[in-house]
């Protein structure tokens, strides 16, 4: 019996001790966990193939939020967890970025982002939707993205739709501050879905600022020769040519048409792949006075302007790609930081309640209207003398818009 | 419907296309006659002199792309006739399936290290005559492409004096034909196919000099002209310089011509729909031997 009693209160103490470890790990797992948590985010880019060049950019752009993120205390709401990213290639194909989320499903990311090239991110966001996974487009420009009813697509940066009307509003104020030298334009459009509706939607709003489209010319990727293309153009004679393509084909085009001298009112495309940094400085006769209506950084950011010193320092090119998908990045920080969790329906609802702002690119608050965020806005730019200004809109601009360009003897 | 001006625009437009197509064609045509084997890795290896002329070009060296010539076929021969030595003859034991497998694994390699090492970028070189243009008729046309149309008649014309007024060019013709009789009369069978590849290559550096002055590149362009040039080699007939010529400018007409009357989308069209109709007509091609 006195043995008895002293196994009892032997237990009791042990037990005691034993019990409170156990509860101190199976009771308080959030607490113990998160000191070693990380939130692994899905990175879906074209880094081979035909659009390699724009989806590195995208990467360069992540690697960089990611770093700053986890640099300024990683998610603080979840006990300082840091960002992982979890790289895929979709090499420009629309199965790949599929078989991308797949595996990065199986890796346990909490949300996606990508993908650069609109017809993956629509396949590789219907994908995600299945596993209920956040998917943030960093630069596909389709609608069709954000009108599928999918609850798990976000898309901070303005589809065509928006880009197209605020483009047309810009064309059309340009154009009539010249005294409307443009009545008539042809369209040169890459045939894939972000040129073909790009190119449709302009089509069908620029009668509205007075400019009738001729033709639509579209074009395959990758295209040899566009000496057909400028052949074309010059027998129409549109007083404006608007692009939307790809870079490569982009800059084959304004140089083709360059090389034949044909005289245009002005140069003007939307969301243009290749009007960059690049085009500007490597071919500055072929690029002077092009306009281009797209993403751009807050020139009057002092971020931005930091933020282009760092991505220059590095030896790449601080174009949209880069600052797009580093704000993507962002935002996911604030919805984790909101919901305080990595689980998909909480980080959903803190992406989809989102206010979510920042000053370097020229957006307002974040308002998700079915994924669409309300408050992003592209800007009117142009080359002029080896450099890339903003002309439109007034408050973000830094140089008056030449319009017509000059023309060639 | 295009006018005359425009259709004889459309024309010259094409044999200037042809011209570059006919670059990249000859090389190939050249590699199947004598090797028996599609090259692979054609495509990736005409990105590697682009590269190459991109790089001469650049400071400090500042060397123009047609100044650039000579080094970079130079270069482009011995690189063909290397990786012939050491790669491909080396491993497929005698095999032309081994030898296919192997150029396809090379194109992997090289576009992937293309990637790596010059990121996904496109590059273009700045040239002061790129935008000089030459009138003929109604047609306006870059010097650059008047130069590389020339070009590719030179070297074409060039290639046959090779292969019918050297000994080199005798050497190419016997190991094309018979291979085992080749060896019996003392050829280096080895010797000779490992340069007929660093030729076949080495149009391919001629033809990125030509090239770089209107185009760009990037880890993929290679491949944007080597699937013409396999239609050209298999249209104007396996291991013929003449088709390959003929084939070339023929394919560039037709692309032009075709982009003018249905766009340059449906234009394409045109290319695979020749190809059909000379090969129903001449299963061997334009100027291809029955075997």
């Amino acid at each position: 019996m006195t043995q008895w009693k002293v196994r009892r209160q032997a237990v009791t103490r042990r037990g005691f001790i034993a019990g409170s470890a156990a509860a101190g790990v199976l009771g308080f797992p959030a607490v113990l966990r998160a000191q070693a948590r990380t939130v692994r985010v899905g990175l879906i880019h074209p880094v081979t193939g035909f659009v390699a060049y724009s989806g590195q950019q995208s990467r360069i752009g992540a690697a960089m939020a990611i770093a700053d993120a986890n640099k300024a205390g990683g998610i603080k709401g979840m006990g300082g967890a840091t960002l992982e990213a979890v790289l895929g290639d979709s090499q420009s194909k629309v199965e790949v970025g599929v078989s991308e989320v797949e595996r990065m499903n199986e890796a346990g990311v909490a949300a996606y982002i990508g993908c650069f090239q609109s017809p993956v991110g629509i396949a590789a966001s219907q994908a995600a939707a299945k596993y209920n996974t956040p998917f943030i487009i960093d630069v596909g420009a389709s609608d069709l993205i954000v009108n599928r009813g999918l609850k798990n697509v976000f898309r901070l940066k303005p589809g065509f739709g928006k880009c197209v009307d605020d483009a047309v509003v810009a064309l059309g104020e340009i154009n009539r501050a010249a005294g409307s030298p443009a009545k008539s334009a042809v369209l040169v459009h890459e045939s894939g879905e972000f040129g073909t509706g790009t190119a449709k939607l302009l089509a069908g709003k620029l009668p509205s600022i007075g400019i009738e489209a001729k033709e639509l010319i579209p074009h395959d990727n990758p295209t040899r020769n566009m000496d057909n293309v400028a052949l074309r153009i010059r027998g129409i004679q549109p007083d404006i040519l608007i692009m939307s393509n790809y870079v490569n084909e982009y800059t084959l085009l304004a140089r083709t048409l360059h090389q034949q001298r044909v005289n245009l009112v002005g140069m003007f495309s939307v969301l243009g792949g290749g009007f960059n940094y690049r085009l500007a400085r490597d071919l500055p006769d072929v690029a002077e006075n092009m306009m281009d209506y797209n993403h751009w950084f807050n020139p009057k950011s002092s971020k931005a302007q930091d933020l282009k010193r760092r991505v220059e320092a590095t030896g790449a090119l601080f174009t949209f790609e880069v600052y797009l998908t580093y704000n993507s990045v962002m935002l996911l920080v604030d919805a984790l930081e909101r919901a305080q969790s990595a689980d998909k329906d909480k980080l959903i609802e803190a992406l989809t309640a989102s206010t979510w702002s920042t000053d370097i690119v020229p957006y307002g608050p974040t308002r998700f209207v079915n994924g669409q965020n309300e408050g992003g806005r592209a800007v009117g730019l142009q080359v002029q003398k080896a450099d890339i200004v903003v002309v439109h809109p007034a408050e973000y601009a830094s140089a008056a818009a030449v319009f017509p360009k000059p023309r060639y003897n | 419907m295009p006018t005359s001006q425009i259709l004889f625009a459309g024309l010259i437009n094409g044999l200037m296309a042809g011209g570059i197509y006919v670059l990249v064609a000859v090389g190939l045509t050249l590699i199947y006659g004598v090797l028996h084997i599609i090259n692979f890795a054609h495509g990736s290896l005409l990105m590697l002199a682009m590269y190459a002329v991109f790089l001469l070009w650049r400071k400090p060296l500042g060397l123009d792309p047609y100044a650039a010539l000579p080094i970079v076929t130079a270069g482009a021969f011995a690189l063909g006739y290397m990786l012939y030595r050491a790669l491909i003859g080396h491993f497929s034991h005698g095999k032309d399936e081994n030898i296919l497998l192997i150029t396809l694994g090379l194109s992997i390699v090289i576009d992937n290290a293309a990637l790596f090492l010059f990121t996904g970028d496109t590059q273009t070189i700045d040239v002061a005559y790129a935008g000089r243009m030459i009138s003929l008729g109604p047609a306006l046309v870059a010097l650059p492409k008047l130069v590389s149309f020339a070009a590719a008649l030179v070297i074409c014309l060039l290639l046959g004096l090779l292969m019918t007024r050297t000994d080199i060019g005798k050497a190419i013709r016997a190991v094309a034909r018979e291979r085992q009789g080749a060896r019996l009369v003392g050829i280096d069978v080895e010797r000779v196919m490992a340069t007929s590849f660093g030729i076949g290559i080495a149009c391919l550096g001629a033809a990125a000099c030509l090239l770089m002055p209107t185009y760009y590149v990037s880890p993929s362009s290679g491949h944007a002209f080597v699937l013409i040039a396999f239609t050209i080699v298999a249209l104007g007939g396996m291991g013929s310089f003449k088709g390959a010529l003929l084939g070339g400018l023929l394919i560039g007409i037709v692309e032009s011509i075709g982009g003018l009357w249905l766009g340059e989308q449906l234009g394409q069209i045109g290319i695979p729909l020749v190809f059909i109709l000379i090969l129903l007509l001449r299963p061997t091609g334009l100027f291809g031997a029955a075997r």
